[in-house]
């Protein structure tokens, strides 16, 4: 999980992006490309991304299908064995995957659009609105996560939607502060006078001239939550609190664990969506590592050379 | 004639960065007597800094010394092992820089940061210590009381004149001060100039001291060096410079600082902006500033060559190096 | 003291937030889960049903104002109520205080140690081999959930080497005591929990702290402390990780949030008889007093450990004193 800001206090309110964050598309690639950790991430991101989309060019059993032996250890026939029930381990796997990633991404994007609003309006609008909406955002990051998220999803009815509102309603805190020191950082600027002079009202000049600025930071922070929200919509799920006939890598867990697979025999069933969740959140996580990196030099890689001979 | 203190050599600095190498400081020669007090004047970024921290053996990457020779009491300052540079440190040379308020660790006790240098190179009894980091205090006019202060209890000069005091801890042959006083008011300037001037005399220490502004160097300083874009440009005593400046920055730079006496006369500045050092100018690396440039400036690169009393970097001089 | 104050304003702050966030929910929440779950609270204590009653908002009919101010009343004096098994929450949550707090407090410890050793050693030696390795090895380990990192140990060490007991905290049929062979049971039964916890959390700390040193260590007092001629231990610790360190101090605090997080699934995962794991029970049973009993107390842990912090800081930090 990147908790770089949490973890770097008052250092690292505002990252040192360059030029207020407008993107510069090609510089920007090459930065990426250039930067291993980056590389591997994206790599990571794509295969998942093409796992998500066409599940059935790798697993070729319905994953559904009660119809194999139980409880079966890896072998050529069913790669990662069988379910308690008889299903394909491998075949259920890779078709859980698009969900689990859909929910990943639409609680982060969704989460990202509030830390957004909340974060820029403190910076924007100042004063009052800024002090309660700052404490408000202090109070979300000190209460415990999982156990908020628990006793919010006992009240739902288990599924996927409560599970992606639940997650909403918890992570909006998490980069709220980073993008209200960015907001602040540029609300002075000639721009934004001239759109207030125009006469513009908050919202527009927000949304319309701020968040540009700021894409980014937005990149950075959705990243950062995609990590979190990986670990945890699993670890929910994991407890029971997700819908175990949706299939998703979470739900694979708690099924595994609650047939205990362990023991069973066929351990992979238990294990590998562990390793899905851990391999998709590494995937965020050295992207989001290499952002900080490109965003702030400071932290960039410092390559020993061997200094020339003196004369 | 005794061995010079410091003996600097074609010192070159170069940074590394993603764009490739920037020299920072380009074949620097600089000689120091034993109680000599030298000032290096230059505009911001003219690698004055970097020399000093060069010659100080405390660049730290993406800085790298790739030229050159530091000889410090006869002996090369590269050949050293660490352990031995350790020891020399603070002992034989000390270091002032420009802000105490970052210099100065915030979260330990003026007389802890003391009683640090002390013990690393001694084997003092604390009461030792003590007397000692009190000595050093009054020398620079502060009260023993505030060895328990910290750098943010204390005012600015204040903390200026205890990083002095510090300095002198075991009374070294050279101090090198890295603009020590441009973070203070004009009136507390003169007053630490004038501290600084009085216990070099009483205490015999030789001082390079780096600064923008000429004034400060002109009353305390014997010789002075003028840096441009990384090079010497100029090297004299201060009264052969004052008087009769031969390169035209070293004249530019003397006529911007106009006399509180004397006849009135219109502010000049030196028009421009000094080069980025990564892409510097062909040839004389002043030329696209100077009021004197001739063609062959575009092409050629001077050498620094003694001419008369001084040592001056400019084609004006070439053919006059004999002394007229 | 202004900032301790300050302090302490936003402890009792989130304090509140947390016991009205237990009030809001159950009337906020769509369905009549609450109300459901209290019916079946039949021949109960009287007092504890009523506190029920008032905090969930169930066959109350006050005005919502009033029931708010009884509810904080209860709260303040430990009156959470009953949970399903009809035992007071608050003495079911210290029954298993002790196993919690001595696994997570004991991880949390040397993961802290650890990682922060991990941070300042990569910090200091930038660019190096360790460097590369470490601390991005022990970053994304950190993303690594940690029930997955559980499992695998459990796989690993109990399954097919049988090293070390599957779960519990202790060998079915052991009796409790402060003998050896007891403690040492226990033990041997925390030891795969713990080891998870550590490697997960470790990462963290490691992150944070390599960022404040490179940072700390390109400040001017590091620069001087070598121009000092200092040796190379005193400047790392004494001037560059020092002030890396205290000023996060209440940053690190706010972290532990998340190692809770981490505690509740790897007592799952082990079935670890500890607060965790009580709140894994409330949930299949649908538990709703216990569950937000816990909460709150989880809530109040992390409080705690910031309140700390923040006092830790305001003592050892020079410049919170007035010049």
């Amino acid at each position: 999980m990147a908790i770089t800001e949490l973890g770097s206090g008052t250092a690292g309110d505002a990252p040192a992006l360059d030029g207020g964050g407008r993107a510069r598309p090609r510089r920007f690639l090459r930065a990426v490309f250039h930067n291993r950790k980056a590389t591997a991430g994206v790599v990571i991101l794509l295969i998942i991304v093409f796992v998500a989309a066409f599940p059935g060019l790798i697993a070729h059993k319905d994953p559904q299908a009660a119809i194999y032996p139980q409880n079966l250890g890896p072998s050529f026939d069913h790669l990662l064995g069988t379910t308690q029930l008889g299903q394909d381990v491998f075949a259920q796997l890779i078709y859980g995957t698009r969900l689990t990633l859909v929910v990943t991404l639409v609680v982060s994007a969704i989460a990202t659009f509030l830390s957004m609003i909340i974060g820029v309006t403190a910076a924007y609008v100042g004063g009052l609105t800024d002090r309660a909406l700052s404490v408000t955002t202090d109070i979300f990051l000190i209460i415990p996560v999982l156990p908020l998220l628990i006793v919010l999803a006992s009240y739902l009815p288990p599924g996927t939607v409560s599970l992606i509102i639940v997650l909403c309603a918890t992570s909006w805190a998490f980069q709220a502060r980073q993008l209200r020191a960015q907001g602040l950082s540029i609300r002075n600027r000639d721009f934004l006078a001239a759109a207030r002079a125009r006469g513009e009202r908050s919202m527009y000049v927000i949304l319309v001239e701020i968040v540009p600025t700021m894409t980014s930071l937005l990149a950075a922070s959705f990243l950062a939550l995609a990590v979190y929200v990986v670990g945890f919509a699993a670890g929910l799920q994991f407890l029971g609190l997700g819908n175990s006939s949706q299939l998703m890598w979470g739900t694979m867990l708690y099924n595994a664990h609650q047939a205990g697979a362990l023991e069973a025999g066929n351990a992979w069933w238990a294990l590998a969506p562990g390793a899905a969740v851990a391999f998709l959140g590494a995937g965020f996580a050295l992207v989001n590592y290499a952002f900080d990196e490109i965003g702030n030099p400071a932290l960039r890689p410092v390559r020993r050379r061997r200094a020339r001979a003196s004369s | 004639m005794p061995e010079p203190l410091l003996e600097v050599t074609d010192l070159t600095v170069d940074y590394q960065t993603e764009a490739g190498d920037v020299r920072a400081v380009d074949r620097v020669s600089l000689t120091v007597e034993p109680g000599e007090f030298i000032g290096i004047v230059g505009e911001s970024g003219c690698g004055k800094s970097t020399l000093l921290f060069a010659v100080a053996q405390l660049t730290s990457p993406p800085a790298h010394v790739v030229g050159g020779k530091v000889l410090f009491l006869g002996r090369d300052m590269a050949e050293v092992g660490p352990d031995e540079l350790r020891q020399m440190r603070w002992r034989d040379y000390s270091v002032v820089m420009q802000s105490a308020m970052n210099a100065l660790n915030p979260m330990k006790s003026i007389g802890a940061q003391f009683k640090d240098a002390m013990q690393a190179h001694s084997e003092d009894s604390a009461e030792a210590i003590a007397q000692r980091s009190a000595e050093v205090l009054e020398l620079v006019g502060i009260d023993a009381v505030h060895l328990k202060s910290y750098p943010h209890q204390l005012s600015g000069g204040m903390r200026q004149r205890s990083m002095i005091a510090m300095a002198l801890l075991f009374t070294p042959r050279l101090v090198i001060m890295d603009e020590p006083t441009s973070a203070l008011d004009v009136v507390a300037q003169r007053s630490l100039m004038t501290k600084i001037k009085d216990l070099q005399r009483s205490l015999g220490f030789a001082v390079v001291f780096v600064t923008h502004d000429m004034s400060v160097v002109s009353h305390y300083s014997d010789r002075v060096m003028v840096m441009y874009a990384g090079q010497a440009a100029e090297v004299a005593r201060t009264e052969v410079i004052f008087e009769r400046p031969l390169h035209p920055y070293s004249r530019g730079l003397m006529e911007a600082f106009p006399s509180v006496r004397g006849p009135r006369r219109a502010l000049t500045g030196i028009p421009g902006r000094p080069p980025d050092l990564s892409h510097p100018p062909a040839g004389c690396r002043f030329h696209p500033r100077c009021p004197e440039v001739m063609p062959a400036c575009l092409q050629r690169e001077p050498e620094l060559l003694p001419v008369g009393g001084a040592q001056v970097r400019c084609l004006l001089y070439e053919s006059a190096k004999d002394g007229s | 003291m202004r900032f301790v104050s300050r302090r302490l304003v936003l402890f009792v702050l989130t304090l509140w937030a947390a016991l009205t966030v237990n009030f809001i929910i159950p009337r906020v929440m769509p369905g009549n889960e609450a109300q459901a779950v209290l019916a079946t609270y039949k021949g109960v204590n009287p007092a504890a049903l009523h506190a029920l009653e008032v905090e969930f908002g169930v066959n109350v009919h006050q005005n919502i104002v009033v029931a708010y101010l009884e509810y904080l009343r209860n709260s303040l004096t430990g009156q959470f109520g009953l949970d399903a098994q009809r035992v007071p929450v608050v003495s079911e949550i210290m029954s298993k205080l002790p196993w919690t707090l001595a696994l997570v407090g004991v991880t949390t410890v040397i993961a802290f140690i650890i990682g922060t050793l991990a941070g300042i050693v990569s910090a200091w030696w930038r660019g190096s081999r360790l460097d590369g390795i470490l601390p991005p090895f022990l970053f994304i380990v950190s993303t690594f959930p940690v029930f997955f990192v559980a499992l695998l140990l459990i796989y690993v060490f109990a399954v097919v080497l049988n090293w070390l007991p599957i779960g519990s905290n202790y060998s079915i049929g052991a009796t409790p005591s402060f003998s050896p062979s007891f403690i040492g049971d226990v033990l041997n039964h925390a030891l795969l929990p713990a080891i998870s916890l550590v490697v997960v959390t470790a990462g963290l700390w490691t992150y944070s702290m390599r960022n404040n040193m490179i940072t700390t260590l390109a400040e001017d007092y590091v620069k001087m402390g070598r121009a000092k001629g200092l040796p190379t231990s005193r400047i790392m610790f004494d001037y560059a990780a020092r002030n890396a360190i205290l000023p996060n101090l209440t940053g690190f605090a706010m972290q532990l949030g998340y190692v809770l997080g981490g505690s509740i699934l790897i007592e799952y995962t082990f079935s670890y008889p500890g607060l965790g794991y009580l709140f894994y029970t409330g949930t299949t049973n649908h538990d709703l007093p216990l569950m937000q009993g816990l909460f709150l107390f989880y809530t109040l842990a992390v409080l705690i450990c910031v309140l700390i912090a923040d006092f830790a800081t305001a003592a050892l930090d020079p410049r919170t004193r007035e010049p």
